[in-house]
C-alpha cells in the first residue's frame, strides 16, 4: 500500500487525479477502523493533514474539510451552535482531536453526526479535482447508504455555512450517555431573516434526510414578527412532520417504531429549545 | 467506608488489611504492560482460524487446497490433523477442538491456517472451501429439550430439581411473574491471545492469558495426545477476564500449529473474533411464583428456569446448580419448589460470567420481592427485611447458613446512604448526556434496592483446592521470601493479596511472586470469587510450614526454607438428586444495593444517577482492592440493567463488536458510597468472603427497580431498552 502525502492541495488532486483509486484520510476515524477490520484494502492512501488549507476556516464561514471537531467546538461554537453541538456528541475526546467534518462528509454514514445540522443550516459542500471546482448544495450531496455525490477525482474541500442566524439545536438518541453511533438524530435552525426554519433527522433513513413537509409548516406557523409562545399543538404537528419524513428499519440499535417515536419527541423538545431562545433574544431587543 | 481496625497487624509495611501499588497499576495506566497480544519470538508463525458462518449445518466437505498455495502459508490443519482426542470440555467432554461433520454454533472453529504474518493467514483462511448443508437452528430455550438433538442424549444438559418443605403450601398474597434476561458478555478488553513454542522433548511450552492453567493444560494434553508433563503452561498478561477465560479458545489450536510447523505459534483474535471465541453469560426465561402471608412473610417460593447454554455445555451443569440453589435469593423461605434446567440450542456456547446463575436468579426474585411489596403496600426494604435471612438460616437445599448473613443490615446501610441531590441542568448529567436530548423534559427520578446472594468457591463436592510454595533464604542480608502459584491474576489484584500474606505471616518485607505456571501444582480456577480465599489459604498454610522451621530466627545464613503445601476448604457434598438437598456449598457471600436514577419517561433514556453499595467481605486484605471489586461489578450489573446484550437472530450474533456491544462508559457510571463491613467468617483464612461477584448480582435488580419506581412499568427483561420503556 502506497502512503501518500501531499503538501498543497494542488498537488493532492493531481494525485488523486492521477490515481482516483487512493482513499483519502483525514483524521483516519473511519478510514483506519476499516483497514483495521480488513473490510477495505485500498492500493494507496492519500493523506490529507499535511495540506494547510484544508485545515483553517475563515469567516463567513468557510470550514476546512480537514478541521477537527475539537476545533469547532472551542472555534466556532458561538457562530455556529448547531455544528458545535453535533460535534460535541461525535465519539470521545480522541476522536474528537481527530475526526473531522469532510471525513464524515466522505464516510457519508447515515448515522454520521454533523449531516442532519448541515442539512437543517443549508451547508454548501465545496469539492474540487483538477477539472475545478463544484459547490454542492448539502441536499445533493448524500446520495444512498454511505455514498455521497464525489466523483473519483475529488476531494471535499470545504463546507460553506454563515454563521447562524438564529437559534440551533441537535440532539442524537444513543442507548448510552457517550461514545455512542447515533440510533437517530435531529437538527433544527432557525432562520428568522427569511421566517424560515431548516429541519433534519439523521440515522433514520437511508441517508440524512431533510424534513421538508416539517420546515414548510413550522416556517409558516411560527410567529415570527411577534413571537408568542409557542402551542403545543404547533410543537406536536411539527414532531409529527418529522418523524413522518423519516423512513427507518429495525436494527440492533433500535426499532424503527422507537426510531420514529423518538424524533418526534427530539422534534418537539428543540423546537422549544430554539423558540424560547429566539423569544428571549427578541426579547432583549425590544 | 466503615472498616472495624485490622485486628492482625504486621511486623512490615504492605502486610494484610493495607493497600500497597500493585505492580502492574502504572503500567497499565502507561500503556506498557505487556498483555499476551504483546507476546513476541524470533521468527514465530502466526495462527488464524475459519470459523463456521452458520449456527447449525453439517460440513459435506473442506478443501485446503487453494490455502495451501497461498506463499507464506506453513499449515492448514483441520481435525483430520488433532492429534490426540477431539473432544474437550469443562464438565462435558462434548466440544471438537475443531469440527468434523457438524458445526453447531456461528463462529465453531474449523480450520486452522499457520502463516508467517496475521494477514496471510487471514487471507488463506478466506481460501479454504467448505461445503455445507444448512440446517435449521435450535434456539429456544425453553423448549430446546424437546427439539432436534444437537448431541447424544438430547438437548437437557441438566435439570436441578429443588423440593423442600410443603409442596403443596398455600398463601394470602400470590405474585407470578416471567423473566428474561438477555445475554451479557464478559467484554474483557484484552482479547484471546497466547504463544505457543514446540519443545526439544516433543511437547509445547504454552504462553497463555487464562484463568486455570492446570484445566487448561489437562485439556490441552489430551487433544494433543501428549502425556500432561509435555504441555507446559506460563500465564502470560491478563487483560480481564470475568469467566470467560476458563474455557479454551486458542490453546489447542496455536500449540496445533506449533507441534506441527515445529515454529513459535502465536494467536490473536480481534475484537470481532473474541465474540465468537468465549463463552457468555447464559440468557434466561425465569418463571417465579411467590406465596407469602399478609405481613410479607413468605411462604412458598416456586421457580422454574431456563438457561440457554447454546452448543456446548462448558459450565452449564454449574450455572444450572447455581440458579436453583440460590434460586429464593437471601431469604427464608420453609417451602421450595424449583426446577432449573440447562439445555443445548445453536446459540452461541455460554458459560461462566461473574454471578454465574446467580445473576440471572437475582433479577427475578428480586423483580418478585418489588411485586410483593408492591401488593402488600409494603415498602421494598421491608419487605426484605421481614425475609432476609441471618446466620443459622437454611437455604432452600437444607444447608445451613453458619457464618455472617448481614442481609437485612446491609439493606438499611444503602437506605441510610444520603441521597444525591437533584438533576442539576448540566447535560452530562441528565440520561442522554451531551446528545443533548432533554433539559429535564420528561425526566423522573426513581429509587430502587436490592440484594443478593453468592456462593463462593467450587460446590457439590468439587475437590477444590490450591498449591502454594513459600521460599525463604537471605538475599544480601535480608530474609526474603519467594512465593509461586499457579493460580491466574487476571488483574483482580492477587499477586499483591499473595506478597501482603506472606508478609504478614512471615514478616519479611521484600516478597517476590514467581511466573503463575504449570510447574507448580494446580491453583484453581481464578472464579467462583475464590482465589483470595483458597490460594490465599494456600499461601497462608505455605507460610506457617515455612514458620515452623523459621522458628525466631531472623539471619538464616545459607540455608534456603522451601515449603509447597496443598490447601483446601471444607468440603462440600452434592445435591440429592431427587430432592436437591445437601450441604453443596462453602460460603456465601452477600450485597446490596441502593440505586437512584433518572429517566427520561418520554425518550426511555436512562441516568443512573448513584449507585450506593454495602457488602460484607468479612475482612478485606486489601481494602483499596476490595473497592475496586464493589465498584467494577456494580458497573457490569449496570450494563446488563441498561445497555449490554449480544443480541442474536436464528442463532447469529447481530452485534459482535464494540460499536454495538454497549458497556458503560464514564458518563454512565455513577459515582458510589460504598460500605464495606467485615464479619468474620470462621471458616476462611482470615474470616474472608470472596468479594468479586456478589456486586454484580444485586447492581442490575436494584437499576431495574429504580426504573419501575420513576416510570410505573412492569419491566421484566434485562436490558431494558428505549424501547421498552417506550412501548415501541
Ligand atoms: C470510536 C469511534 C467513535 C465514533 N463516534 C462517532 C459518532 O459519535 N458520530 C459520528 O458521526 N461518527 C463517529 N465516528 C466515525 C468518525 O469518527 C466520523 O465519521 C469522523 O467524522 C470521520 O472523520 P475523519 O477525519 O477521521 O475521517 P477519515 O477516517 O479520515 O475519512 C472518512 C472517510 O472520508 C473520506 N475523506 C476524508 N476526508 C476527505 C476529503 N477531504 N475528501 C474526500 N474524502 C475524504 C475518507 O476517504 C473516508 O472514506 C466514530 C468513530 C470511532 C472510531
Amino acid at each position: 500500500m502506497d502512503f501518500l502525502r501531499p503538501s498543497t492541495l494542488a498537488e493532492a488532486l493531481a494525485v488523486k487525479a492521477e490515481r482516483p483509486d487512493a482513499v483519502p484520510i483525514a483524521g483516519g476515524t473511519d478510514v483506519m477502523v476499516e483497514l483495521n477490520f480488513d473490510h477495505r484494502r485500498p492500493a494507496a492512501l492519500l493523506d490529507l493533514t499535511r495540506i494547510e488549507e484544508l485545515r483553517t476556516w475563515t469567516p463567513g464561514l468557510r470550514i476546512g474539510a480537514g478541521v477537527p471537531y475539537v476545533r469547532i467546538i472551542d472555534e466556532l461554537g458561538a457562530q455556529l451552535p448547531g455544528l458545535a453541538m453535533a460535534s460535541r456528541t461525535v465519539g470521545s475526546p480522541q476522536i474528537r482531536n481527530r475526526g473531522t467534518v469532510g471525513g464524515n462528509l466522505g464516510a457519508a454514514s447515515p448515522a454520521g453526526d454533523t449531516h442532519p445540522v448541515l442539512i437543517a443550516s443549508d451547508a454548501v459542500i465545496e469539492v474540487a479535482s483538477v477539472r475545478g471546482t463544484r459547490m454542492i448544495p448539502v441536499d445533493d450531496f448524500y446520495t444512498g447508504v454511505k455514498r455521497n455525490a464525489l466523483e473519483p477525482d475529488e476531494l471535499i474541500v470545504a463546507i460553506h455555512l454563515p454563521p447562524a442566524p438564529g437559534p440551533q439545536q441537535f440532539a442524537k438518541i444513543g442507548t448510552r450517555n457517550a461514545m455512542v453511533i447515533a440510533v437517530c438524530s435531529f437538527a433544527i435552525s432557525l432562520h428568522p431573516n427569511e421566517k424560515r426554519v431548516g429541519a433534519a433527522v439523521g440515522s433514520a433513513a437511508p441517508t440524512p434526510r431533510r424534513a421538508r413537509d416539517a420546515e414548510d409548516f413550522l416556517s409558516a406557523a411560527l410567529t415570527w414578527e411577534a413571537p408568542k409562545p409557542l402551542l403545543d399543538s404547533v410543537k406536536r404537528e411539527f414532531g409529527e412532520l418529522v418523524s413522518q419524513a423519516a423512513s427507518p428499519i429495525d436494527d440492533v440499535r433500535g426499532s424503527a417504531a422507537y426510531r420514529r417515536h423518538a424524533l418526534a419527541v427530539m422534534a418537539r423538545r428543540t423546537l422549544g429549545w430554539a423558540w424560547q431562545e429566539y423569544l428571549e433574544g427578541e426579547q432583549a431587543c425590544a | 467506608m466503615t472498616l472495624t481496625p485490622a485486628e492482625l497487624t504486621s511486623a512490615v509495611s504492605g502486610g494484610i488489611g493495607t493497600s500497597p501499588q500493585r505492580p502492574d497499576g502504572n503500567l497499565k495506566v502507561r500503556g506498557e504492560f505487556a498483555y499476551a497480544s504483546d507476546l513476541w519470538h524470533e521468527d514465530m508463525i502466526w495462527g488464524a482460524t475459519l470459523r463456521s458462518p452458520h449456527p447449525y449445518a453439517r460440513i459435506k466437505s473442506i478443501d485446503i487446497t487453494e490455502a495451501l498455495k497461498i506463499p507464506g502459508v506453513y499449515a492448514v490443519l483441520t481435525h483430520e490433523d488433532v492429534p490426540g482426542r477431539n473432544l474437550y470440555g469443562l464438565e462435558h467432554k462434548d466440544q471438537p477442538v475443531l469440527a468434523v461433520d457438524i458445526v453447531r454454533y456461528q463462529g465453531e472453529p474449523i480450520a486452522l491456517v499457520g502463516a508467517d504474518h496475521p494477514e496471510t493467514a487471514n487471507r488463506a483462511v478466506k481460501r479454504i472451501k467448505v461445503e455445507f448443508e444448512v440446517l435449521t437452528p435450535v434456539t429456544d430455550m425453553e423448549t430446546a429439550a424437546d427439539d432436534t438433538p444437537l448431541h447424544p442424549g438430547g438437548n437437557l444438559v441438566r435439570h436441578v430439581h429443588i423440593r423442600r418443605g410443603d409442596q403443596n403450601a398455600e398463601a394470602e398474597v400470590v405474585i407470578t411473574g416471567r423473566y428474561e434476561v438477555g445475554m451479557q458478555d464478559q467484554a474483557f478488553l484484552g482479547p484471546e491471545s497466547g504463544l505457543a513454542l514446540p519443545a526439544e522433548d516433543g511437547g509445547v511450552d504454552l504462553y497463555i492469558a487464562t484463568q486455570w492453567l492446570h484445566v487448561d493444560r489437562a485439556q490441552t494434553a489430551a487433544a494433543l495426545g501428549l502425556p500432561e508433563e509435555k504441555v507446559r503452561l506460563t500465564l502470560s498478561g491478563v487483560g480481564g477476564a470475568f469467566g470467560g477465560r476458563e474455557d479454551l479458545s486458542m490453546q489447542v489450536h496455536a500449540c496445533m500449529l506449533a507441534l506441527h510447523t515445529g515454529k513459535p505459534t502465536k494467536m490473536v483474535y480481534n475484537r470481532e473474533e473474541s465474540f465468537y471465541g468465549h463463552v457468555h453469560r447464559h440468557p434466561a426465561v425465569l418463571y417465579y411464583e411467590h406465596g407469602a402471608d399478609h405481613t410479607g412473610k413468605l411462604v412458598y417460593v416456586k421457580a422454574r428456569i431456563y438457561l440457554d447454554g447454546g452448543a456446548y455445555a462448558s459450565s452449564t451443569p454449574a450455572v444450572v446448580a447455581n440458579a436453583a440453589t440460590l434460586g429464593v435469593g437471601p431469604y427464608e423461605a420453609d417451602n421450595v419448589t424449583i426446577d432449573c434446567y440447562g439445555v443445548y440450542t445453536n446459540n452461541p456456547p455460554c458459560g461462566a460470567m461473574r454471578g454465574f446463575g446467580a445473576v440471572q436468579a437475582g433479577f427475578a426474585y428480586e423483580s418478585q420481592m418489588d411485586k410483593l411489596a408492591e401488593a402488600l403496600n409494603m415498602s421494598p426494604v421491608d419487605v426484605r427485611i421481614r425475609n432476609a435471612m441471618t446466620e443459622g438460616s437454611l437455604m432452600p437445599t437444607g444447608q445451613k447458613v453458619d457464618s455472617a448473613a448481614p442481609v437485612a443490615q446491609l439493606l438499611k446501610l444503602v437506605q441510610d446512604k444520603p441521597m444525591p441531590p437533584p438533576a442539576v441542568n448540566d447535560l452530562r448529567h441528565m440520561p442522554g448526556g451531551v446528545s443533548n436530548t432533554t433539559h429535564g423534559e420528561g425526566v423522573v427520578r426513581g429509587v430502587g434496592y436490592a440484594v443478593g446472594i453468592k456462593n463462593i468457591c467450587f460446590s457439590e463436592g468439587y475437590d477444590d483446592y490450591s498449591t502454594a510454595r513459600v521460599r525463604l533464604q537471605m538475599v544480601g542480608g535480608e530474609l526474603t521470601a519467594m512465593v509461586h502459584t499457579a493460580a491466574c491474576e487476571v488483574g483482580q489484584g492477587l499477586v499483591t493479596i499473595m506478597q501482603q500474606i506472606v508478609r504478614t505471616e512471615l514478616g519479611v518485607e521484600r516478597v517476590t511472586v514467581l511466573p503463575m505456571d504449570t510447574s507448580i501444582g494446580n491453583g484453581g480456577s481464578t472464579s467462583a470469587s475464590r482465589q483470595t480465599y483458597v490460594t490465599g489459604g494456600a499461601v497462608k498454610a505455605a507460610c506457617a510450614a515455612v514458620r515452623a522451621k523459621l522458628g525466631d530466627r531472623t539471619d538464616i545464613g545459607d540455608e534456603v526454607i522451601d515449603e509447597t503445601v496443598e490447601w483446601r476448604h471444607r468440603a462440600t457434598e452434592p445435591l440429592d438428586p431427587e430432592t436437591g438437598q445437601g450441604n453443596a456449598h462453602v460460603q456465601y457471600g452477600f450485597a446490596a444495593h441502593r440505586a437512584v436514577v433518572d429517566v427520561d419517561t418520554e425518550l426511555g433514556l436512562v441516568k443512573v444517577v448513584q449507585l450506593d453499595c454495602a457488602q460484607d467481605v468479612g475482612k478485606a486484605l486489601n481494602p483499596q482492592a476490595v473497592v475496586g471489586q464493589i465498584q467494577g461489578g456494580s458497573a457490569q450489573g449496570l450494563g446488563l440493567a441498561v445497555m449490554e446484550e449480544i443480541q442474536t437472530a436464528d442463532g447469529k450474533v447481530r452485534n459482535p463488536s464494540f460499536t454495538d456491544y454497549l458497556i458503560p462508559t464514564v458518563l454512565d457510571m455513577p459515582p458510589m458510597n460504598i460500605d464495606v463491613l467485615e464479619l468474620a467468617d470462621p471458616h476462611a483464612p482470615y474470616g474472608i468472603r470472596g468479594v468479586g461477584e456478589p456486586p454484580t448480582i444485586s447492581s442490575t435488580p436494584a437499576i431495574v427497580a429504580a426504573i419501575r419506581a420513576a416510570t410505573g412499568l412492569a419491566l421484566t427483561r434485562v436490558p431494558v431498552r428505549p424501547e421498552h420503556l417506550t412501548n415501541t
